[in-house]
């Protein structure tokens, strides 16, 4: 892997078993074991994918619901382990897989701050030195000391995204999250991430809408049932997309 | 070969160490009329010493192996902390008396436990009071940890789902929480020592190290139990019923005494039982508990742990498709 190179996803494969419920009692477990039930339609959600995304790239995924899109980002953020293949990764990655993940609803949003940035692997001075900006940023001075179960998930959003991109990552995961909040902060969502683009922030982006994808990114790659289609520059992909 | 090595090395170490102990006899623990049983302390002694010391050895060898390891940990040091306060506040939070209900609890919780033994069952025990709060202290401790540890995995679920972070750092985190709780408590026997005017020693600077050996056996069950329960719900309602066994296995509110010498072993066979007594023998009788009494802590504490980080490991990349 040069260094040139910020993710390597190398033959990499996903199997889920797909049980129709799961067990999860010894009675239960007994009863399937009996009946021979205990072995599961194999579904892969992902075959033999091989990506190179380069550094300061931003880099697309397009295909259907179901796809594999997102198991695919979550593979990259170290959350799933794949079946099979390889997946290297460069850098620190900020998973923006679903903003506001690990808020505490029974805490302020101080204290919410602390802990999300905790979760993301800051420390609490770090945070400290950053926590005028996540605030500003999220427009809630007024709600700093509400506990966030009184929030609106438009607040709750904004306060998830300021946390998750107010330190510059190398690899940022943005999952559909462009479509939180009113049309002002969707705006300033784009650009902020428009602005750790230019600080030369790998992107990995996700989204189904086509017009977002064809104006953020450089390259795509058209998923289709967990198979890779293909890759190539982003207008001429999102056309074919498109025109499927 | 390689093995082999270590195999002699070990022994070569225990050897010594047991030629040690027959040279001075009476040192490390209290010699026993049973000749056989006196002689098997001996070796499993010297060879606890020896594995310990030769694990110590290897730990240097292979440090960078385990570096990283230590360093994942040191970065999220910070969302050990956070855990840990979040915890300790949500806790007491809605509570009228908050934070004073961790002393208040082990207290009233003594209290009944002492009205209910001293007036319907009677045992020949000396303040018993702090013979019962001292023996509630660990084993609430053990109890508390290890339940809480194993909902720690399904309860984060969300968070595992979403961010790559350690996920023993959940468990950890319960450990520490409870760890919090065992020093209030802590203060509420110390209080009840002053009021029924019992001794007290200086040995009970030493109180902690019954404690760590406590903490690393629930931390290496709690590891366990959080692994297990994440594919088998039902280890929940099963630990429960195990804990209420565990209790009167323990001699918390009745002297070891009144239990027959042949039914003895089997208490003997509890670690919670081994714990107790060393936290009793530093905290309210002012000794010092002897070098078998430590090397029977350690070793249970320690086959807990690295058993715990096993399962663990060898689990968790599982999880995310059961939570």
């Amino acid at each position: 892997m040069t260094s040139e190179t910020a993710i390597k996803i190398d033959n990499v494969s996903m199997c889920f078993n797909l049980s129709r419920d799961r067990v999860d009692s010894l009675k239960e477990y007994f009863i399937r074991l009996v009946k021979r039930q205990l072995f599961y339609d194999e579904f892969w959600a992902l075959r033999d994918i091989s990506l190179e995304i380069k550094k300061g790239e931003v880099f697309g995924l397009v295909g259907l619901n179901g796809a594999g899109k997102s198991t695919l980002l979550k593979l990259v953020a170290g959350v799933l382990k794949p079946t099979k293949g390889t997946i290297m990764v460069n850098g620190t990655i900020a998973p923006l897989i679903e903003l506001g993940a690990g808020f505490d609803p029974e805490l302020t949003a101080r204290e919410n701050v602390y802990l999300n940035g905790a979760v993301l692997g800051y420390s609490s001075k770090t945070m400290d030195k950053y926590f005028d900006e996540i605030i500003a940023f999220s427009e809630l001075q007024d709600f700093v000391d509400v506990p966030v179960k009184n929030f609106s998930s438009g607040m709750y959003a904004r306060l998830g995204f300021a946390i998750a991109t107010i330190i510059k990552p190398d690899i940022l995961i943005v999952d559909e999250i462009l479509a939180v909040g009113d049309y002002k902060f969707q705006e300033k969502c784009k650009h902020r991430i428009n602005e750790l683009m230019s600080g030369g922030t790998t992107v990995l982006l996700v989204s189904h809408n086509i017009d977002t994808t064809k104006r953020f990114c450089h390259r795509v790659a058209w998923l289709d049932k967990g198979r890779l289609i293909e890759v190539g520059q982003a207008k001429e992909i999102c056309e074919k997309y498109e025109g499927m | 070969m390689r093995k082999l090595k270590y195999i002699l090395l070990i022994a070569t170490v225990g050897l010594l160490m047991y030629l040690l102990q027959l040279k001075i006899p009476n040192l490390f623990f209290s010699i026993e009329e049973n000749e056989v049983w006196n002689s098997a302390r001996r070796l499993i002694l010297a060879f606890t010493v020896s594995i310990l010391f030769c694990g110590a050895i290897a730990a240097v060898i292979y440090w960078k192996k385990i570096r990283p390891y230590l360093s994942k940990l040191y970065k999220f040091r910070s969302l050990l902390y956070q855990l840990v306060k979040r915890d300790f506040k949500a806790k007491y939070k809605r509570s009228f008396l908050g934070i004073i209900w961790t002393i208040l609890n082990p207290l009233l919780t003594m209290l009944v436990l002492t009205i209910v033994f001293s007036s319907l069952f009677r045992f020949d025990i000396e303040n018993f009071p702090v013979y019962l709060l001292s023996g509630q202290l660990i084993f609430s401790f053990f109890s508390e940890a290890t339940t809480l540890s194993m909902g720690s995995i399904l309860s984060a679920g969300s968070l595992i789902k979403k961010v790559n972070l350690p996920k023993y750092i959940f468990p950890i985190s319960k450990v520490l929480s409870s760890l919090i709780n065992l020093f209030f408590s802590f203060l509420a026997l110390i209080i009840v020592m002053v009021i029924t005017r019992a001794p007290f020693s200086w040995t009970m600077l030493l109180a902690p190290l019954p404690i760590l050996y406590t903490l690393l056996f629930s931390l290496g069950v709690g590891l366990i139990l959080s692994a297990a329960v994440v594919f088998f719900r039902d280890m929940m309602y099963l630990y429960n019923i195990f804990l209420t066994i565990l209790v009167y296995l323990t001699p918390i509110f009745y002297p070891i005494s009144i239990i027959p010498d042949r039914f003895r072993f089997l208490v003997s066979l509890n670690p919670i039982y081994h714990f107790v007594e060393c936290f009793r023998t530093v905290a309210i009788y002012g000794g010092i508990p002897t070098l078998w009494q430590n090397v029977v802590c350690c070793l249970m504490s320690l086959a807990s742990l690295l058993a715990g980080l096993y399962v663990f490991y060898k689990k968790q990349d599982r999880f995310i498709l059961y939570i």
